[in-house]
């Protein structure tokens, strides 16, 4: 949690010397803000409470009464939701999906964006500028623009329907902010420390792997971190190309057409599949955060 | 950093020097680092752009030139008008609001000691996928107060305000001489009322915990001199009795809200059951009345907002998405302020100036950069959107919630038209095309 608070509130800029009128009006208009800012904070934090408790009820008392009820009566609470979600194969099979895809698609995508970016920051080539603005300006292709042809495309290739197809996809569609992250990042690397190695005659890929890639590791991890939670929480691209492949966003979303009748499969199965985003970020959050300054102020 | 370079210089020193200038010509080195990624980008990114925009002038099937007659079958589509105009209204609408909202909430948590805490829940629904988002909205919009949280709070509110009927789904028992037009309707008489009758009104599909606990056997009513009576009673006994009859064990319902009207139709005198289901209307005039017992009795109170229908879902979907993105705001504008010059704010304070004008003066000039690149980023994913509003429209309100990028793919890969899906893809892409321009001319301008 320490690294949370480090993350979200930022630098710290005491401001001690306010002079006292101001603490003192300031001090006078505390009531309504801190009512209007733990409401905001209820707000925000109760529909996801509101999940959580629905995935402890039966589906009959779904159907009878509101989630807040069980305050009153926290006997009627079962696991009988979770017991049938992890039994169930289908759904684990989506599981286990994600992570197949989610694993390679989060490594290779920092991995292949971390080589170009050195060859965008540190080795010179006709026509580096022009390339580099052709990933900027990739940045912000939205994904339905390729989903036609790449799909024709893994039909071609005979991976359609695989893991493989879901992977490559989101690499891809990784690569350009992969890139951009990783370049501006490599760039700041001061000159001399590369020059120096260049004079004492490392190679190309020596001074990657030894000298920029250590020292990229902050934004690498930012960036893996990003690639994992927009991989994992993935739904448009695992149910364009998933096929028998298919990530358990896919196996929910088609839970949802009963959603009355199988709120007891989707509401455990979306708190499952929030659980492993949330651990990465309470885990991660200063790289998070990081990353998520680094892509959008930068 | 120190010891990075210096294992580079020492594991390298035997190796001949390389030309000193550093970033010299290496066009084979560089490519070999870019090969994964060119390939890649070639294969997923750019060739399918380029196919995609080609596709969109083709017959889907032989690939001949077709013109713009994709666009023109797209565009006479109802669902794809209906998904213009929806992200038209998101774009409109949200980078907007959650820039708006960002920004006060980040300027408010700055404010108390616990700010951080805010901001972490705020942020939370960021690391969570759209699906869930979906999901658990679909819990907090279901309609029915007693069910859904969002309903349940107005609910609370209107029914508060306005009031609820005190036997919301009562009947009218058989055998007697009463109208009602329809369930909810006002119960009247046929009977035609002068000074000193009596009338009487049988109800059922009443349960137990619905009749008052001050409630008492009913008893029919005598001739009132000078007055109307009306009873009104639970025309319900255990094991069995008579339809339309007072009998022993039937109680009166108190608390029914009973009217008077003359032959006109307009009411003239309006009274309350009490305990024994008796009303009396004292020297009403001249007659004749007909009697009824009010609709307002039958009022089931607020019966909830259906969000998540037609005419509501594309608002209670912005709802949740901006329930979901405001945390991005919130931080990035955060770190935007945590960044700002205290000294001028401190100085703009001692010279007097209000929390409104620093705010207004001085705060969001300088944080106009930052504003723009959440709105920006906004409207991107904005644009972009399609899972959470795959996931949180129920089948019958998707055609009403639909949104371009969500078309595309219904159309492509549900209905497998695929050129008026490449061409609606191009819609999409036309949109995007003056943020591509914006992000291209500021990294040039950072660049240089």
């Amino acid at each position: 949690m320490s690294s949370t608070a480090e993350g979200i509130a930022g630098p710290r800029v005491a401001s001690k010397s306010e002079p006292v009128a101001g603490r003192l009006a300031r001090g006078l208009t505390r009531g309504p803000l801190n009512v209007f800012l733990i409401l905001i904070g209820l707000l925000w934090l109760i529909p996801s409470i509101g999940l959580l408790v629905t995935s402890f009820r039966e589906p009959a008392d779904y159907a009878e009464s509101g989630w807040w009820t069980v305050l009153s009566k926290p006997a009627a609470l079962t696991m009988e939701g979770y017991k049938n979600l992890l039994s169930n194969e289908s759904m684990m099979q989506g599981l286990w999906n994600t992570v197949k895809i989610t694993v390679p698609a989060s490594i290779l995508v920092v991995v292949i964006a971390a080589l170009a970016a050195y060859a965008f920051a540190w080795v010179a080539f006709p026509g580096r500028d022009s390339l580099f603005l052709l990933v900027v300006a990739l940045l912000v292709v939205p994904l339905q623009m390729a989903l036609i042809p790449a799909s024709r495309l893994f039909n071609v290739t005979g991976i359609f329907g695989t893991i493989w197809a879901v992977v490559l996809f989101h690499i891809a569609f990784g690569l350009p902010f992969a890139i951009f992250l990783l370049r501006n990042f490599f760039a700041g690397i001061p000159k001399d420390l590369l020059e120096a190695a260049r004079i004492d005659g490392a190679s190309e890929w020596q001074i990657f792997a030894r000298l920029v890639l250590p020292l990229g590791m902050p934004a690498i991890a930012s960036l893996f971190i990003f690639q994992f939670l927009w991989t994992w929480n993935d739904l448009l691209v695992g149910l364009t190309f998933g096929g028998d492949a298919s990530p358990l966003t896919v196996l929910i979303r088609q839970e949802m057409r009963q959603y009355g009748t199988n709120i007891d499969v989707i509401a455990p199965g979306a708190m499952l599949l929030m659980l492993v985003p949330l651990a990465v970020f309470f885990a991660f959050q200063r790289y998070f955060v990081q990353g998520l300054l680094a892509g959008a102020v930068k | 950093m120190a010891v990075a370079s210096s294992d580079v210089s020492a594991k390298s020193k035997s190796r001949r020097p390389r030309p000193k200038r550093p970033g010299g010509r290496r066009p084979l080195v560089a490519l070999a680092f870019l090969l994964p990624a060119l390939i890649l980008l070639g294969a997923l990114v750019v060739y399918p752009l380029v196919d995609t925009i080609a596709q969109s002038f083709q017959d889907q099937d032989t690939r001949q030139f077709i013109g713009l007659e994709n666009y023109r079958r797209a565009l006479d589509r109802d669902n794809t008008i209906t998904a213009l105009k929806n992200t038209l209204i998101w774009v409109i609408l949200v980078p907007g609001l959650i820039t708006g909202g960002g920004l006060i909430f980040a300027v408010l948590t700055e404010r108390v000691r616990y700010g951080t805490a805010v901001k972490v829940i705020l942020f939370m629904p960021m690391a969570i996928s759209a699906l869930s988002v979906g999901v658990i909205w679909r819990v907090m919009y279901e309609q029915d107060p007693d069910r859904g949280l969002v309903n349940a709070v107005i609910g609370a509110g209107v029914d508060t305000v306005k009031g609820q009927g005190a036997y919301p789904n009562a009947t009218l028992s058989g055998e007697q001489d009463l109208e009602q037009p329809n369930a909810k309707a006002a119960v009247t008489s046929n009977q035609e009322l002068a000074v000193g009758d009596t009338v009487t009104f049988g109800l059922v599909s009443i349960t137990d915990e619905e009749v008052p606990a001050d409630a008492e056997q009913a008893v029919a009513p005598e001739g009132n001199e000078g007055a109307i009576t009306a009873v009104v009673w639970r025309d319900f006994k255990p094991g069995g009795g008579t339809a339309g009859e007072i009998e022993e064990e039937e109680v009166g319902l108190p608390n029914v809200t009973m009217e008077l009207l003359d032959q006109s139709g307009e009411v003239v005198a309006s009274e309350t059951t009490g305990s024994d289901g008796s009303a009396t209307f004292e020297d009403p005039g001249g007659g004749p009345f007909t009697a009824r017992v009010a609709a307002s009795n039958f009022d089931e109170g607020f019966q909830g907002f259906a969000w998540l229908a037609p005419a509501l879902v594309t608002p209670a979907i912005i709802g949740a998405f901006v329930w979901g993105g405001i945390g991005f705001a919130v931080v990035v504008i955060g770190a935007g302020l945590a960044a700002l010059p205290r000294d001028l704010l401190e100085a703009a304070r001692t010279d007097g100036a209000t929390e409104w004008q620093v705010f207004r003066m001085i705060t969001v000039p300088l944080m106009a950069p930052i504003l723009g690149v959440v709105f920006i980023t906004m409207t991107i994913n904005v644009l972009k959107l399609f899972d959470i509003v795959y996931v949180t429209a129920p089948g019958g309100s998707i055609n009403a919630a639909n949104v371009v990028a969500l078309d595309m793919w219904r159309t492509s890969f549900q209905a497998r038209q695929f050129g008026i899906g490449a061409a609606i893809a191009v819609f999409l892409f036309l949109m995007v095309i003056p943020i591509m321009v914006l992000n291209l001319r500021r990294f040039r301008r950072d660049e240089s």
